[in-house]
């Protein structure tokens, strides 16, 4: 109930000043938050001009023949890239081969064995491989598989890929056999389960659309990766499938098309980059979903 | 002094002595100077105690006595942990249970246990999930149309059957934690154990559901020997023919549940059930 | 010995044995082969690492020997007469690393803050999968788009313009004809595949900052801005700096948008508008056609300097996230 006092000169000025400030203060807010909303935006184009560019010049030469047909000589109209999807087939086959198989098991190991000194080293260590350039096992793959050997093969083109999948896989499997409640491991060994059993019919099968989740999306990584096919694989113009012989694939023929002068080549460029791009969405996205799946449902406990 | 502490039963308990076709007292598990260890915590000193053949015995005690962990021991979960040991003897059926040429795995197909919380395999249906036990039995493993004879018996001895006969192929995650843990109990019997350890098996369900694993437990008494650890006091004199009292990790005092309750010996025993601590 | 009880209906039970205890050797064997070949799998790993430093190492070693140190510094490649130098090539890695790390720091920050602080909940995910998208386009797609789309665009308006227009030219930094394959060139596409990184982490490391830090800061009187400059952003520093350096890290490895579109030159230049090399588009452009022993040997060495510079940086970024770790398990939220 106090009576309202006239504010005093020093009184006004001050609160001319704070509001001066406040002023300021308020339009610095509006200048910051503006900037992150365009720059929000921003990060959020570059994908969507990409994907807009691919389906515009690459859905044109998306056609039966693309998936069937041979690359024909410069001139001729209709080629495909089949050798390089049979390529890509049979390279991210090998890799799976051997990375899917290593990858689990090795992160089966840090799951279980999770305090010992090697499941440390190991966990480490994959995160340090698969931080490499890919042109690394590039390199790798090619000393010790294309030099002794003397010539490019598919095989080695394949065991480059499953070297970079074997990080991939062993974290991914590690994370998802560590969501395992210990407590259904412990039903399990109270049933009288072995633990060999244990581990893989009931474990690892608890964790199975995890781990799978996580061996798609390391196979669709090394299905677009060209690096460290570039002097392995090295490419092929012709139909081949043999393991011995260099082999094409789609993400090589990506690149030498691109940097060639021919039209033609360019458009088959833009197809195959579509194609690759749609394999690798698919995947990606229903991982994501499937991951999300898995955390609203819970497991169940 | 010894105040009456006879719960009101929710169901009828017959005077357990005199229960028709109760068998002889006769011991199935002998347990003779249990030492149990975590690293360098003694949490099981020096426990003799006999576990006998169709009755229900209880073990009680306040929070870290031992009491799960003396459980564990009887069918060598215990050194499932790592760095957890155990020396002593357990006699099941006069065989030692530790001996080193002993296969821990097999222990445990003789001794069943259900844990505190329901654990039912996620990526298996009902069906599958009580016939688990079955796969694991080498060569005394029963066909196919045997395996749906046991699981039907076993839902009906867990009392479990009425629930789910109409959905054996459903998820088991879809059940409540009440019949969850009842398919838990389902999926130990499968296997026909000669024991069946219980580890607080009603903590984490409502009462219905608790009531109804209690009153399977004491019908699962005319056919097995049950070992319930818990830690709801009115429970174990409800369920159990002994009763144990464990205090840091030693047996105080044990022996039939009506006289536990009503006239137990030992101070600590009688302090215990009085409530003033645990 | 386990004679029925009138109350027991035991007979759809299997048989049992007569003595309850089959003795079995300790350990099944089933354990054994198990264990063994998950070990096995697990030291496939510390193995390949060494395999390949080891492989790289012994590849290079010729050249190192033969130059030594000056190998880092020389600009000379000559083939033909057998002189290399990584100079170029080291200089090319760094200056298109950080013009990417420059451009695309300030939108991962943006579109991380603009998520944790503004968006409705529901945008979140969407959003923020958006741009973990972008780490899962090939970097061969990258480059295609990079030649036909950004290429194009750099040489005509975008480069001129920063040249004449806003008279750039004049620093030194942005002169030269515009041909369009340059550092600028693949610095901006970098820019474009470092991003998703840098915010997927920033993305973490601002959603934890407990809530009770940016109340404070409301209930003080600050804006949203000052909210987030000093109540939010100064937790989430170490988690955001291992962020960045994480996107140094793939920068520095990126080969085959940055072959299609640096020009491939051995040439240190100040201008952004000229072209260059990085360290893994000249392993990948000249490789398959080395022209003699001590050229593939020095590519290999180029490889092994690449190497160990990814190790380091990758180090330190995976320290700093470890850092934001123990703060955030240290401090009670």
């Amino acid at each position: 109930m106090s009576a309202t006092v006239r504010p005093t000169q020093r009184q006004r000025a001050f609160a001319e000043r704070a509001a001066r400030t406040v002023r300021g203060r308020k339009a610095a807010n509006v200048t910051m938050l503006t900037f992150l909303s365009i720059a929000a935006l921003a990060a959020t184009l570059p994908l969507l001009v990409i994907l807009l560019h691919l389906v515009k010049l690459g859905a044109s030469s998306l056609s039966w023949n693309f998936f069937t047909q041979m690359p024909k000589p410069v001139g001729e109209s209709g080629g495909g890239l089949a050798n390089g999807i049979a390529g890509t087939m049979i390279l991210v086959g090998i890799g799976s081969a051997v990375g899917l198989p290593v990858g689990v098991g090795a992160g089966l190991y840090c799951a279980e064995q999770a305090k010992s000194r090697l499941a440390q080293v190991v966990r480490f260590l994959a995160d340090v491989l698969n931080g490499l350039p890919s042109i690394v096992m590039g390199i790798f793959a090619w000393e010790i598989l294309v030099r002794p050997l003397g010539h490019f093969s598919a095989f080695s083109g394949g065991i480059a890929l499953g070297a970079m999948m074997i990080p991939m896989v062993a974290r991914t499997t590690e994370e998802m056999v560590r969501t395992v409640p210990n407590t259904l491991r412990e039903a399990a060994l109270a049933l009288g389960y072995a633990r060999w059993r244990t581990s893989l019919q009931i474990v690892l099968r608890t964790a199975s659309a995890g781990i799978v989740t996580g061996a798609l999306v390391a196979i669709a990584r090394i299905a677009g990766e060209t690096a460290p096919l570039l002097f392995s694989a090295f490419g092929n113009q012709f139909w081949s499938t043999s393991l011995k012989q260099p082999i094409a694939a789609l993400p090589l023929q990506i690149f030498s098309y691109a940097i060639s002068p021919y039209d033609e080549w360019h458009s088959l460029a833009w197809a195959a980059a579509l194609v690759l791009i749609a394999l690798v969405l698919v995947i990606s996205i229903l991982a994501r979903l499937a991951t999300r799946a898995r955390a609203g449902a819970g497991h169940g406990d | 002094m010894a105040t009456d502490l006879t719960p009101r039963a929710t169901y009828a308990v017959p005077a357990r002595e005199t229960a028709p076709g109760a068998s002889p007292m006769r011991t199935r598990i002998a347990v003779q100077g249990l030492d149990a260890w975590f690293g360098q915590v003694h949490a099981v000193r020096g426990v003799s105690l006999d576990l006998l053949d169709r009755r229900v015995t209880a073990i009680i005690g306040p929070s870290g006595c031992g009491k799960s962990t003396f459980l564990r021991c009887l069918n060598r979960m215990h050194e499932t942990v790592s760095g957890a040991r155990a020396t002593g003897h357990v006699l099941l059926d006069g065989r030692e249970i530790y001996a080193p040429e002993v296969n821990p795995v097999s222990v445990r197909k003789h001794v069943g246990m259900v844990f505190q919380r329901p654990t039912p395999f996620p990526t298996m249906n009902i069906r599958e999930n009580v016939a688990a036990g079955l796969r694991v039995m080498g060569d005394r493993k029963p066909s196919r149309g045997e395996t749906e004879a046991i699981v039907e018996q076993a839902l009906r001895r867990a009392a479990l059957w009425d629930e789910v006969k109409d959905r054996l192929g459903a998820s088991a995650t879809g059940l409540s934690g009440g019949q969850q843990q009842r398919l838990c109990i389902a999926r130990s019997l499968a296997t026909s154990p000669e024991v069946l350890l219980l580890d607080e098996p009603t903590a984490s369900l409502d009462p219905i559901s608790s009531q109804k694993v209690e009153e399977l437990v004491y019908e699962l008494r005319k056919e097995i020997t049950v070992v319930i650890v818990t830690h709801n006091m009115q429970q174990a004199a409800r369920v159990s023919d002994v009763t144990n009292f464990f205090l840091n990790g030693e047996l105080v005092e044990g022996g039939p549940t009506e006289r536990i309750f009503t006239a137990p010996r030992d101070p600590r025993t009688e302090s215990y059930l009085t409530g003033r601590f645990g | 010995m386990t004679a029925p009880t009138p109350h027991a209906d035991v007979s759809a039970a299997p048989p049992r044995a007569d003595a309850p205890l089959p003795s079995i050797e300790g350990r099944s064997r089933g354990d054994v082969v198990y264990h063994a070949v998950i070990t096995g799998f697990a030291l496939v790993v510390p193995l390949l690492l060494a395999a390949i430093a080891l492989a790289i190492a012994i590849g290079g070693w010729p050249a190192l020997r033969q130059f030594g140190f000056g190998f880092l510094t020389s600009s000379a490649w000559d083939p033909v007469n057998g002189q290399f130098g990584a100079a170029p090539a080291i200089y090319g890695t760094i200056v298109s690393s950080i013009i990417a790390l420059v451009i695309a720091t300030p939108m991962a920050l943006g579109v991380s803050l603009f998520l944790s602080e503004f968006s409705p909940l529901w945008l979140r995910q969407p959003v923020g999968f958006l741009v973990d998208l972008l780490a899962a386009i090939p970097s061969v797609v990258y480059g295609l788009w990079g030649i036909f789309v950004l290429l194009p665009l750099l040489r005509d308006p975008v480069m001129p313009f920063l040249r004449d227009t806003l008279h750039l030219g004049a620093t030194g930094f942005f002169s030269g004809p515009a041909y369009g394959p340059s550092m600028l060139a693949a610095g901006l596409i970098l820019s474009v595949m470092v991003l998703p990184y840098i915010a997927s982490v920033s993305r973490e490391v601002l959603y934890a900052v407990p809530r009770s830090q940016r109340e404070a800061a409301l209930a003080l009187g600050a804006t949203r801005w000052e909210m987030i400059r000093h109540a939010v952003l100064p937790f989430a520093r170490p988690g955001i700096a291992g962020g960045i350096i994480l996107g140094l890290g793939r920068a520095l490895g990126e080969t085959m948008a940055v072959t299609m579109l640096i020009g491939n030159r051995h040439e240190i230049a100040m201008s952004l508008f000229a072209p260059g090399y990085t360290m893994a588009s000249l392993i990948a452009n000249e490789f398959s056609e080395a022209s003699n022993d001590l050229h593939l040997s020095a590519l290999m060495a180029v490889g092994f300097v690449l190497f160990v510079m990814t190790l380091i940086v990758n180090g330190i970024a995976r320290w700093l996230v470890w850092q934001v770790a123990r703060r955030a398990s240290g401090s009670a939220a």
